[in-house]
């Protein structure tokens, strides 16, 4: 049919250059902007590099192996903090992955009324918008308080495991583990919920048309088919654990020892940092960028460790 | 088999429904639908789209319990036990009464664990590869897997996921199967050959299926219930079942003028 000419002309087949313009606009824009993220990220990392080559140069490996910080003859080992921020992430881990995951379960099967649902919901969300120096306040008023006779109760009962054979003093590695683990419970919540949530109805109701139980279902169903995304929010966790410097500093106690119980006090890679950049100078500063340049290291080993698990459970599925 | 003998069999009724209104909170979804599915017979749900077609098949294996608000008044009886009798549990009910669905849904295993999936939840302890190997033969996919059971069951086309379907719903040997719609999502050539497969499975077990294509029902099926729908003054829509018999009699004879309209295209 010939359109009648009152309509050929009120429309308009051609697109005026101006809108094609800003189609290959609007990609240059996204374009350079997606690349300079990642500029940044390399632009830093070289720095730190380069800022660190003095230390590299004189200590090598044996600055991760060795417990010594010792600006007065200018010899430095990271030993301590290495190893005290991998205890604290693992326990911040250990408590805030099942937790995390149970909750996100509760929020996002339909055990509770949408109308009270959807503000707990928020509320778990706002937990990960308090301050990370507040969490390290209530840490040293609360926490501490709270958790030395506990501690203590632990270190006199099961004192001969290497775990607990410290007396606790306060502040302590256990400690900043459970401010860790209550920091990074609402992202590994929120995530995982929003993983559980975007598991398709359909699969629920093949489990359940199998005759599976509620139970059965989330276990066999919906939590394996949400698992990369489950792993993803871990992951992001425990990058913020391993990152998290402020409440850490605060409740860590800063001692440069790496002991195997959990009740002494210790330090990690960020509170070194935190507490020496301020009065270093020379070499101190290049050990102090090495040992940030071994973070970055842990969370990128920590990161292709996730994306391999991810990987090789999607092929066994 | 003797002609007797087949009616001797179809004479056996697997659901039974008296005066059965289905609601959903205050609104009447379905009412009064009384009708028998007999065993080993193919039972076909036709109809316009809200008429309550799937509401009704979605009773028979108390899927409907998972929404909240749902609740029936009548009854429905299953093999002379009352379905939604307190002592009941729906988990039960669907470990017997399986069902295939609109959307192709494996999980996202392999092959081999969709169809292991309900025989490892029943405690099954035979050979799981002698079941897997026999489901996937009733379900008419056998020679196309046989060779990828290790690979994921959403790799396969669509036509193929749904038979894994049926054959993971097979897999727990079931008494009946319910089918909601499962061609809507195939092409032609998949729906020839779930149709086909239908036939060899109505010798084990008892199949109602809900579909939109009128020749579908007509070839496949033996029994017919057309369901329609009219809205009340305040513009809620309540489905019901205007004629239910034989698939030949509701195709070539009905009794009912709309079911005549409703078969012969004019309307729906």
């Amino acid at each position: 049919m010939v359109p009648s000419t009152n309509d050929s002309q009120s429309m308009n087949w051609h697109r005026s250059e101006a809108s094609r313009w800003l189609d290959k606009g609007f990609i240059g824009v996204t374009g350079f902007f997606g690349i300079a993220v990642a500029l940044v990220l390399l632009a830093i990392a070289l720095r730190v590099s380069i800022d660190a080559f003095p230390a590299i140069q004189k200590f090598g490996l044996g600055f991760i192996t060795t417990s010594r910080w010792n600006p007065v003859e200018n010899l430095y080992g990271a030993w301590p903090q290495v190893y005290g921020t991998i205890v604290t992430s693992f326990i911040a881990l250990l408590i805030a992955v099942p937790i995390g995951v149970g909750v996100a379960l509760f929020l996002s099967e339909d055990f509770l009324s949408p109308r009270i649902q959807r503000p707990i919901v928020f509320l778990v969300e706002l937990l990960a918008a308090i301050p990370s120096v507040v969490f390290g306040l209530w840490g040293i008023f609360v926490l501490i308080p709270l958790l030395t006779p506990i501690g203590k109760w632990f270190h006199e009962t099961l004192g001969w495991i290497p775990l607990f054979n410290t007396v606790p003093v306060g502040p302590g590695i256990y400690v900043a583990g459970l401010v860790l683990s209550i920091m990074i419970l609402p992202i590994i919540a929120a995530i995982s919920r929003d993983a559980l949530v975007a598991v398709p109805l359909e699969l629920r109701q093949a489990a359940y048309g199998l005759g599976a139980t509620r139970w059965e279902t989330i276990f066999q169903v919906i939590l394996p088919a949400a698992f990369s995304g489950i792993v993803g929010g871990v992951m992001l966790a425990l990058g913020r654990a391993m990152g998290e410097t402020m409440a850490v500093t605060m409740v860590i106690g800063n001692a440069n020892v790496a002991s195997p119980s959990i009740l002494a006090q210790g330090s990690t890679v960020s509170s070194l940092l935190a507490n020496q950049f301020a009065e270093a100078s020379g070499l101190q500063i290049s050990s102090l960028m090495y040992a940030a340049l071994i973070l970055f290291g842990l969370t990128l080993i920590v990161n292709i460790l996730a994306e391999l698990l991810v990987r090789s459970v999607r092929l066994k599925l | 088999m003797t002609p007797n003998l087949q009616t001797a069999r179809q004479t056996e009724t697997v659901f039974r429904t008296e005066n059965l209104n289905i609601y959903y909170g205050n609104f009447l979804a379905v009412k009064d639908v009384s009708i028998k599915i007999p065993k080993h017979c193919i039972t076909a749900f036709i109809g316009p789209s809200g008429c309550g077609k799937s509401t009704v098949l979605r009773c028979f294996n108390r899927l409907n319990d998972l929404i909240k608000s749902f609740h029936i008044d009548g009854k429905i009886y299953y093999h002379d036990q009352d379905l939604y009798s307190s002592e009941i549990d729906p988990v039960e009910v669907r470990r017997q009464v399986g069902m295939v669905f609109q959307k192709p849904n494996p999980f996202p295993k392999s092959i081999y664990d969709n169809i292991a999936f309900g025989p490892r939840l029943l405690g099954y302890k035979g050979d799981m590869d002698v079941l897997v190997e026999r489901s996937l033969k009733q379900a008419a996919l056998w020679d196309e897997v046989k060779d990828k059971l290790k690979e994921s069951g959403t790799a396969i086309s669509g036509g193929q996921q749904q038979r894994l379907c049926i054959a993971r719903a097979v897999a727990v040997q079931p008494d009946v199967i319910l089918m909601d719609e499962p061609c809507s999502a195939l092409d032609p050539i998949s729906t020839l050959k779930i149709e086909d497969l239908l036939q060899e499975l109505k010798e084990q077990y008892t199949i109602i299926i809900v579909t939109h294509n009128m020749q579908q029902a007509s070839r496949a099926s033996d029994f017919t219930a057309f369901f329609n729908v009219q809205a009340n003054d305040k513009g809620q829509r309540t489905g019901y079942v205007v004629e239910y018999d034989r698939t030949e009699v509701i195709f070539q004879n009905p009794m009912q003028e709309a079911t005549r309209e409703y078969v012969s295209g004019r309307f729906g």
